[in-house]
């Protein structure tokens, strides 16, 4: 039999990874969250996590935690790429590649050195953890706010601002009309890069001594305690309000790549 | 507000934003050449730290870790992913939009999510050893190579399909036209996929921590322990190991935009062909 080469067939190594790493993880967690220890179908899971007001209760934590973080990353990052955008600097480019490089050193080595000057401002970082840790996240993810904002702003087409004070308008009329709509992807791609990651990274509220635990450390509390039902219950409901954002989002695949790659 | 004073707010916004940014590695940096065991105390400068960093064997063994880690899980994931893109590309619709869109859930999951289910899958359900490493390797390769096949894939988009035609007609195979005419037009993605996959790799914490060796430590499994443990001397030698990745990836990324401005130079882009 001759076997004959095909361009198509490159995918399906990949295909098979995607299934088998991917997917199949996936339906091993909806079993593992819809069963119980002796692998009978069960709602007890699901019962438990909405009537536990622990578990209730890190939910909105989280929620919290996330929903302020984003909004200071928000007011950092529109400024900055706003600024950066509409200036005439040379080497604004330069800037801004000064402003995305804290990606690529890892996070962890980053809180240390937030986690030590914190340390030497307030004295004992136990006095005010939820301020800690929405420092520690804003300071990790900013970049990942400020990229696809720039990227939008870049693109905005400068004929309607001209148009706009052609017919009289003044420059915040153009800016709250025309700039600050025409940059919502951008902005909503910013949020959705900021919101999940800071409802799940558990290790910054760790390193920064906030013992409050947000969905991420349920999943490790659970995973500990060797209860691999209840910790596929939380990492399905995460799942969930992944998706949810991401159709809200709209997530682009093309904005996936301010994860890092736009540098490269 | 006059043109000049608003001139002035915008730039000192920008510069406290880069001060957010910068301060805490900057002042870790300067630390890092002294003595002082806490920001703030006075010290005299000393490389301690950096004898420290490359002399304690843990310390050694973890970055050698890390950095083979993040190098046989990038290779595996830009093959993967580089691969995928191609076939995926030239695939019927369905089949193509299938894996798009299977691609995209490691990318929009939460990373806990993803180290948490392939542990539970590999570990708990197949029974595999964690000591094997295969967990913590395929981890990290699922984690990558979905960014690898997303920085391919424009690439793809962007090629004129006629080259590869014109290769086929003048007798070329498909694996000499795909090696010989495919593969050289979307390399940069290939290699800003394969760099994108290093510092995931090196960045990670969720997804090793589920699936990690009990032995072996990453840079971030380890910094975690660090900062919880009482070891003065790990703790400030990690200054230094913070100083030293920061230089590195300024001078990675300076060099890269360096090399990438060139290339986009039209001239320059005559010269290669």
């Amino acid at each position: 039999m001759k076997i004959t080469f095909s361009r198509k067939q490159l995918a399906i190594p990949y295909s098979l990874v995607l299934i088998i790493f991917v997917i199949l993880p996936l339906l091993v967690i909806g079993f593992y969250a819809l069963t119980d220890a002796t692998g009978r179908f069960t709602l007890a899971n699901f019962l438990n996590f909405f009537t536990d007001t622990n578990t209730l209760g890190t939910l909105f934590y989280s929620f919290a935690l996330a929903f302020v973080t984003t909004v200071v990353c928000l007011f950092i990052a529109y400024p900055t790429a706003y600024f950066l955008a509409s200036s005439k600097w040379k080497f604004k480019n330069v800037v801004l590649m000064i402003f995305v490089m804290p990606m690529w050193i890892n996070f962890t080595l980053r809180i240390t050195a937030m986690k030590e000057i914190l340390n030497a401002i307030e004295g004992n970082l136990a006095f005010y953890p939820f301020l800690n840790s929405v420092i520690g996240l804003s300071y990790d993810f900013l970049p990942f706010m400020i990229l696809p904002i720039y990227t939008t702003l870049t693109k905005l087409d400068r004929s309607l601002l001209e148009a706009a004070k052609d017919l009289g308008a003044k420059d915040l009329t153009a800016f709250l009309k025309i700039t600050l709509p025409l940059s919502i992807p951008g902005i909503v791609s910013g949020v959705s890069m900021v919101f999940l990651p800071a409802m799940t990274n558990y290790v910054v509220l760790d390193m920064l001594y906030n013992s409050t635990y947000i969905m991420g450390s349920l999943i490790g509390s659970y995973f500990s305690a060797y209860d691999w039902h209840n910790g596929s219950m939380i990492a399905l409901v995460l799942l969930l309000i992944i998706c949810v954002f991401t159709i809200l989002t709209n997530g682009d695949a093309e904005d996936a790549n301010a994860r890092g790659g736009a540098l490269l | 507000m006059s043109s000049v004073s608003k001139k002035i707010v915008r730039t000192a916004f920008v510069i406290i934003a880069l001060l957010f940014v910068y301060a805490p590695i900057l002042i870790l940096a300067v630390y890092s050449f002294t003595d002082a065991t806490t920001i703030g105390q006075s010290g005299s400068f000393s490389l301690q730290n950096y004898v420290t960093l490359f002399t304690t064997p843990e310390l050694a063994e973890m970055i050698f870790g890390s950095v083979m880690l993040a190098l046989v899980s990038a290779v595996i994931a830009t093959l993967l992913g580089t691969f995928g893109a191609i076939g995926s590309f030239y695939s019927k619709k369905g089949a193509g939009n299938f894996i798009s869109t299977v691609n995209q859930i490691p990318v929009v999951n939460a990373d806990v999510v993803t180290g948490f289910s392939t542990c539970i899958l590999l570990v708990i359900v197949f029974g595999i050893n964690k000591d094997s490493y295969v967990p913590l390797i395929a981890g990290h390769v699922i984690l990558s190579a979905p960014f690898v096949y997303l920085s391919v894939m424009p690439k793809l988009k962007q090629l004129d399909p006629s080259i590869y035609e014109a290769a086929m007609d003048l007798g070329a195979s498909p694996a000499v036209a795909l090696s010989r005419v495919v593969i050289p037009q979307i390399l940069s993605g290939i290699i800003s996929g394969f760099g994108l996959a290093v510092t995931l790799s090196l960045d990670d914490y969720f997804v090793a921590t589920y699936t990690k060796p009990a032995t072996f430590d990453t840079i971030s499994t380890y910094v975690v322990n660090a900062t919880k443990g009482s070891q003065t001397e790990i703790k400030t030698a990690l200054w230094a190991l913070s100083t030293i990745i920061f230089v590195l990836v300024f001078l990675i990324v300076f060099c890269m935009n360096y090399m990438s401005k060139k290339k986009d130079d039209p001239a320059g882009e005559k010269a290669r062909v």
